[in-house]
């Protein structure tokens, strides 16, 4: 069966909680336990008997990373993938509906939709045979995965099963998406005036939200089905949240890509846990690293250093007897001899009930609530110091210790 | 010798008679079984002082300093009076009890505690000699020395103060006991620069008991002692600290202004700064961050302390 996928992909005015790291590389393209975010979501799809194309769908200008990015993992996973770029932001139903005769060219019978922010298992085969045991062809997936939700009074787990931002469409889902993009252009031939509201709270007919606008239209069609899956998932809204997918995905390479694990080796730095370390990074072998630990290409990494649970991207440089936790150190930063890096873990897990949930805010009651330590592109940290649940912004040079701030 | 102690322990009464029968003095202990103040205790070992008939020092013990006893004594000698005490100049007398004398004999005419206004930046140093007829002045009962007793030989003529030369420093807290360690050292560079450790990987000044392990790649110092049986492992770096007998910090860690008690265990990659304060036998789990923490002792620590605060 012809199969295709879309994978969402955002844009730059989206996912301003990812910053500074944001301001380097187009968030979908982020290292997540070594290779970029939404390279995860095109190996899932390219698995799937059948996939006949993967197309990225966004608002990001035309840009080199991107361009160099879809050359190359064309080549690596054979099979078509193409940047389908939105005039504006249509929301999740809209730039599907407006690339809808992209999606559906070459007869494809049923598509996937994947939001690039997701870190999943991505049980897609596992998604198209529910449908045909559960539905019929003409039925849409949603994949749920169950949470139970810690609540205090009375302490208790409540149980709830959400969307995890994956969906099995097949070409139905157009008249469905069609007939809510009728009812928008209706609402605002009604309302002339600028500034009054449409239901969907924008002023273009074009946009239109999947889970607001189209499943609540259709929850109790019988068209549309959940399939629940055990495996792990989360979101990568925020840096911090970047090393908790790290973590997962770290973890299901013992299955699927042993290869990319580092082993202990006699000469080698002691690894603990789970640790992706690039070809090209060169480490000490008094170093060690882990559990959940990230490092790119052409990182150094000094006598006597520990890291654990961080990531450490390209060009890095962590000097003799330094500590890092709980930190993503920059592109080309520098950390001096004996400084200690570290962060405070911020676990969007709503299972765990200790786990800090994925702050909205920056700021609580007036300070910077504690988190993981981000270090942009460039940064220079000195020897000695301590730096402590801050941000600290590219290109900085820092001369003392700091804690709980951003650094501008 | 006469201690003078509120607490009398095992510990303490075998440590005296190492000192004994190594300096070859006696070393009498005079236990208050109440708290009697600066002056009560005199009264208490009242026997032992007056003995010979000669004049004695009392000294604080929380103050360090050059300890001129033969000057004072001399000193004392010379002005006749019933009692002689040390002063020593501080840029800010208005934290003290100030001494104001006479410029020429430095007879005392009488103290000020803590001045608003300006009167004088000679504070007493915690240092005196006495002539044992003083005793006649103190009962045996709760009395202060500064309060009491000293204001009245003051109004007789009978008290004289002599400068301290050199360093003085009151080592009752801890970040005190550190900035007098750092004076300390420092007059030990000027005097006796021989026993200072010197070597690869030490910075400034820096002592360190011959019974002590340093690891490869360390840089110690300036301002460190190390006391007998440490164990410091690879990779550590130490500033403005005392470490304790019997203490072990382990590899990749960095101190700064610290004081690690004795037996006590620092983790790999511990940072501490900030005035820590570990008790006896303290372990510090790796990897954590200790800022200002006072630590009691026998504690496990396995989480860190960012800000400062009191281990219980």
């Amino acid at each position: 069966m012809p199969l295709k996928a879309v994978i969402l992909i955002g844009g730059p005015q989206k996912g301003t909680r990812f910053r500074p790291l944001s301001f380097e590389v187009p968030k979908p393209l982020f290292p997540v336990a070594g290779v970029p975010m939404v390279q995860h979501h095109i190996e899932a799809c390219a698995k799937v008997p059948g996939m006949k194309e993967i197309l990225l769908m966004g608002f990001y200008q035309p840009n080199e990373a991107l361009s160099r990015f879809l050359v190359s993992a064309q080549q690596e996973f054979k099979v078509p993938i193409r940047y389908l770029q939105e005039y504006a932001a249509l929301g999740t139903g809209g730039g599907i509906y407006h690339f809808r005769d992209q999606i559906l060219s070459g007869g494809a019978e049923a598509f996937f939709v994947l939001n690039a922010d997701v870190c999943s298992e991505f049980p897609l085969q596992e998604m198209l045979e529910f449908r045909q045991q559960h539905g019929d062809m003409h039925s849409f997936v949603i994949l749920g995965t169950t949470v139970q939700h810690y609540v205090e009074k009375p302490s208790t787990f409540v149980s709830e099963i959400i969307n995890c931002g994956i969906y099995l469409f097949t070409p139905a889902i157009f008249q469905h998406i069609g007939e809510v993009f009728q009812r928008n252009q209706q609402e605002l031939a009604l309302c002339p005036y600028l500034g009054e509201e449409s239901s969907n709270g924008w002023q273009r007919a074009e946009v239109i939200r999947l889970e607001q606008d189209v499943f609540t239209a259709l929850a109790g069609s019988g068209k549309l089905y959940v399939y629940k899956t055990d495996g792990f998932w989360s979101q990568i809204k925020s840096a911090g949240s970047a090393i908790y997918a790290s973590r997962l995905y770290l973890n299901q390479y013992s299955k699927s890509h042993p290869e990319r694990l580092a082993q202990n080796k006699p000469g080698g730095p002691v690894i603990r846990g789970n640790v992706y370390i690039h070809p090209t990074a060169s480490i000490d072998s008094t170093a060690v690293l882990g559990p959940n630990v990230s490092i790119g290409e052409g990182v150094t990494v000094g006598a006597g250093v520990r890291v654990r649970e961080s990531i450490v991207l390209h060009g890095a440089s962590l000097h003799d007897h330094t500590c890092v936790l709980n930190t993503i150190v920059g592109w080309d930063s520098t950390i001096g001899r004996w400084a200690r890096v570290e962060g405070t873990p911020s676990d969007p897990n709503p299972n765990d009930p200790y786990a800090k949930i994925d702050s909205e805010t920056l700021f609580r009651d007036g300070r910077l609530t504690p988190s993981i330590t981000i270090l942009g592109c460039s940064v220079t940290i000195p020897a000695e110091v301590v730096i402590l649940n801050s941000i600290v912004l590219p290109h900085k040079e820092l001369s003392r210790s700091y804690k709980n701030q951003i650094i501008l | 010798v006469v201690l003078a102690v509120s607490y009398m322990s095992d510990a303490l009464e075998a440590a005296m008679r190492e000192q004994e029968q190594r300096l070859g003095i006696r070393i009498s202990m005079s236990h208050e079984k109440e708290p009697l103040g600066t002056a009560g205790p005199l009264a208490l070992a009242r026997d032992l002082l007056a003995e010979d008939g000669e004049p004695f020092f009392v000294l604080n013990s929380d103050v360090i300093c050059e300890f001129p006893f033969a000057a004072l004594a001399r000193f004392h000698r010379q002005h006749g009076g019933e009692g002689s005490l040390v002063v020593t100049r501080v840029e800010e007398p208005a934290k003290y009890g100030v001494v104001v004398c006479e410029a020429d004999t430095g007879r005392i005419c009488r103290f000020v505690e803590k001045p608003r206004v300006f009167v004088s930046n000679k504070i007493n140093a915690g240092l005196y000699i006495f002539s044992p007829g003083i005793l006649q002045r103190i009962q045996l009962r709760p009395t202060s020395i500064e309060k009491e007793i000293f204001p009245a030989m003051a109004q007789d003529g009978q008290l004289y103060a002599m400068e301290l030369q050199g360093f003085w420093m009151d080592i009752g807290q801890p970040k005190d006991f550190l900035t007098g360690m750092c004076m300390y050292l420092q007059a030990l560079r000027a005097q006796h620069p021989e026993k200072l450790h010197s070597g690869p990987g030490v910075v400034g000044n820096v002592l360190v008991d011959p019974s002590a392990k340093i690891g490869a790649n360390c840089v110690i110092g300036p301002n460190v002692t190390i006391g007998a049986g440490v164990v410091v492992e690879d990779g550590v770096r130490i500033k403005r600290c005392t470490v304790l007998e019997g203490a072990r910090i382990r590899s990749h860690s960095w101190l700064e202004s610290c004081i690690v008690g004795w037996s006590c265990s620092v983790g790999q990659w511990v940072r501490m700064e900030n005035v820590t304060v570990l008790g006896e036998d303290v372990i510090v789990n790796d990897e954590l961050y200790l800022n200002g923490a006072n630590v009691l002792p026998h504690k496990s620590i396995a989480e860190s302390v960012p800000e400062p605060r009191i281990i219980m």
